[in-house]
C-alpha cells in the first residue's frame, strides 16, 4: 500500500530516493535522544534505586493492570442495557442513554475522577444512610467507579456501532426459524459483532491503560503514583523513563495480543 | 450555594471564565502544531526513505503509547532539568518551560502521533488516478497536492481529525497537574476554598461539555464546507 503511494505522487522526480537529508535528521534526533538517556542513566547509575523501588514500580503495574480490568469489566456489564437503549425504538429510553454517553465522552475523565472523589465526599452523611461510604472513602474505588461509567460510554457506542454492523438478515433468519429475539441477540447477532467490535475493545482497554494514570493524583499507588513517589524523593528523571518503558511494553502485548485473538476469532473467515 | 459561581470579588465565576480562556487557549495554540507534525509525519511514513519511514513509525509507537499524563510529567521535568543543567554548565541565565509551553509540547506530540495516522489513512483513500489524472492535466506536484490532493484529504480525514480535537480539548485538563490555570485547576482552588467541590467540580464538566458541544457545531460547519463541492455531482 504504502510504495503504491509513493511511485505514483512522485513521478516527476524519476528515481526514489532511499534515504535522504530529512531521514538522516530524523533518525539522528531519535538516535541523539537514545543517547542522552542511556549515558543519563548510565552517569547516574544507582543500585540502591533498584532495590528500593523495583518491587513497588512492579506492585503499581499490578494496581494499574487489576484495576483497568476490574472496572473494564464492569464497564461491560453496565455498557450492554446502555447500548440497547440507544437504539431503543422510544424517545423516552433513547434520550437518556444519549445523555449519559455525551456526559462521561464530551468532558475529561479527571474532572470525573475529582468530581466522585472530591465532590461524593459532600454526601457522606446521604451514603453512610445507604451504607455504602466504605465504597467512596477509598481512592481504589472511587477510580474503579470512575472508570467504569467512562469506559461504558465509550463500550456502548461501540457494542452499539457493532451490533448495527449486523445485517438486518441476521435477525429475520432467526426468526423464521422461530427463535425467540433473546436468543437471536446473544446466539446470532452478538457473536458477529463482537469480530467487528475486538479491535475497538483492544482499543479502548489500551485506552484505559492510558487513562488509569489519572488515579495517580487522587492518591491510588498505581504504575504512575509509584513514580511520582520515587520522583518527588529522588529528583532523578530516570524514574519516569522506567514508568515510560513498563507503559509501552503493556502497551505493546496487548496490541501483539489482539492480533492473535483476531486471528483466532476469524479463523473460520480465512480459505 | 449558587452565590459561589457569581462573577466578581464574591463568587468564583470570572476565575472559572479565565479558566476557560486559558483551556480554549492552549487547545488551539496545539492544534496547529499537532496538525503541521501530524501532516509531515504522514508524508514521512509514505516516503520511500527508510530511515524516515522507520523514525516516524518509532514516534508513533511511542507517543501513542505512552499515558498522556506520563508524556506531560517528562516534558516539564524532563525538558527543564535537560535545561537546567545546560544553562549551569554553559553560565546562560536560566530559562524553563512554563506549564503552558510544556502542555502545548507534550500534547503537541500525542496529537502529532494520531494524526499522522489519520492522515496515512486519508491519503491512501484518495485513488491513484487522482495523481494520473492531474498528471496528466500537466500539473506539478505543488499543484496536484494544493488543488487535487488536499480538499480531498481534508474531507476524508475530517472526521477522525475532529476526534483528535475532542481529545486535545479534555487532555489540556491535564496540564492542571502541573499547575497551569485552566477550568479544572479554577474549580480544584474554588472547591477548597468555598468546600463546595460537587458544585464546582459539575461546573467545571460543565464547561467542557459546553466546549465539545460548539466544537461539534463548528466542525459540522467545517465539514459542510469541505463537501461544498459534492453537492454539483
Amino acid at each position: 500500500m504504502t510504495d503504491v503511494f509513493v511511485s505514483s505522487s512522485a513521478p516527476d522526480t524519476g528515481t526514489r530516493r532511499r534515504i535522504g537529508p530529512a531521514g538522516i535528521v530524523f533518525a539522528s534526533v531519535w538516535a541523539i535522544v537514545a543517547v542522552g538517556i542511556v549515558l543519563y542513566i548510565l552517569r547516574n547509575w544507582n543500585p540502591d534505586l533498584f532495590s528500593r523501588y523495583g518491587l513497588p514500580y512492579l506492585e503499581g503495574l499490578w494496581v494499574t493492570v487489576t484495576l483497568v480490568l476490574a472496572s473494564f469489566a464492569c464497564g461491560a456489564v453496565v455498557s450492554l442495557p446502555v447500548a440497547l437503549a440507544r437504539m431503543a425504538d422510544t424517545r423516552f429510553v433513547r434520550v437518556p442513554a444519549f445523555v449519559f454517553v455525551y456526559f462521561f465522552r464530551g468532558s475529561p475523565l479527571i474532572a470525573q475522577i475529582f468530581l466522585v472523589y472530591y465532590g461524593f465526599g459532600e454526601f457522606r452523611a446521604f451514603f453512610e444512610t445507604i451504607g455504602l461510604w466504605w465504597f467512596f472513602r477509598e481512592a481504589w474505588f472511587c477510580a474503579l467507579f470512575s472508570l467504569a461509567l467512562n469506559s461504558a460510554a465509550y463500550q456502548a457506542e461501540i457494542l452499539r456501532g457493532a451490533i448495527e454492523s449486523v445485517p438486518k438478515g441476521q435477525w429475520e433468519g432467526g426468526r423464521s426459524l422461530g427463535l425467540s429475539r433473546t436468543v437471536i441477540f446473544f446466539k446470532v447477532v452478538l457473536p458477529q459483532a463482537m469480530i467487528v467490535a475486538l479491535r475497538p475493545y483492544a482499543n479502548e482497554i489500551i485506552l484505559m491503560i492510558k487513562a488509569s494514570a489519572i488515579v495517580a493524583i487522587i492518591t491510588v499507588y498505581d504504575l504512575f503514583g509509584i513514580t511520582r513517589q520515587a520522583y518527588s524523593r529522588t529528583f532523578d528523571i530516570q524514574t519516569y523513563v522506567w514508568a515510560a518503558v513498563l507503559y509501552l511494553v503493556l502497551v505493546e502485548v496487548l496490541r501483539r495480543l489482539t492480533n492473535l485473538a483476531e486471528a483466532r476469532l476469524t479463523r473460520h473467515l480465512k480459505r | 450555594m449558587l452565590s459561589h459561581l457569581a462573577f466578581g470579588d464574591t463568587g468564583w465565576g470570572d476565575e472559572l471564565a479565565t479558566g476557560v480562556f486559558v483551556t480554549a487557549s492552549l487547545a488551539l495554540c496545539t492544534l496547529p502544531i499537532g496538525l503541521f507534525a501530524g501532516f509531515l509525519l504522514s508524508l514521512a511514513k509514505q516516503s520511500g526513505d527508510r530511515l524516515l519511514f522507520v523514525s516516524a513509525n518509532v514516534y508513533t509507537t511511542i507517543f501513542r503509547g505512552l499515558p498522556e499524563l506520563l508524556t506531560l510529567f517528562l516534558v516539564y521535568f524532563g525538558v527543564n532539568s535537560a535545561l537546567k543543567s545546560m544553562s549551569d554548565a554553559t553560565g546562560l541565565p536560566d530559562i524553563a518551560l512554563s506549564s503552558f509551553v510544556s502542555g502545548m509540547v507534550a500534547l503537541g506530540f500525542v496529537f502529532a502521533a494520531f494524526a499522522s495516522e489519520v492522515f496515512l489513512s486519508a491519503f491512501r483513500a484518495i485513488p491513484k488516478g487522482q495523481y494520473e489524472g492531474a498528471s496528466a492535466l500537466g500539473l506539478g506536484y505543488a499543484t496536484t497536492m494544493r488543488l487535487v490532493i488536499f480538499p480531498q484529504l481534508i474531507r476524508i480525514a475530517l472526521p477522525g481529525l475532529a476526534n483528535l480535537w475532542m481529545n486535545l480539548l479534555k487532555d489540556t485538563a491535564l496540564v492542571s497537574v502541573i499547575g497551569l490555570a485552566d477550568i479544572l485547576r479554577q474549580a480544584q482552588i474554588a472547591a477548597r476554598v468555598t468546600r463546595e467541590p460537587f458544585l464546582f467540580f459539575g461546573t467545571a464538566i460543565g464547561l467542557y461539555l459546553a466546549l465539545t458541544l460548539i466544537s461539534s457545531i463548528a466542525i459540522g460547519g467545517i465539514d459542510r464546507w469541505s463537501k461544498r463541492g459534492e453537492a454539483a455531482r
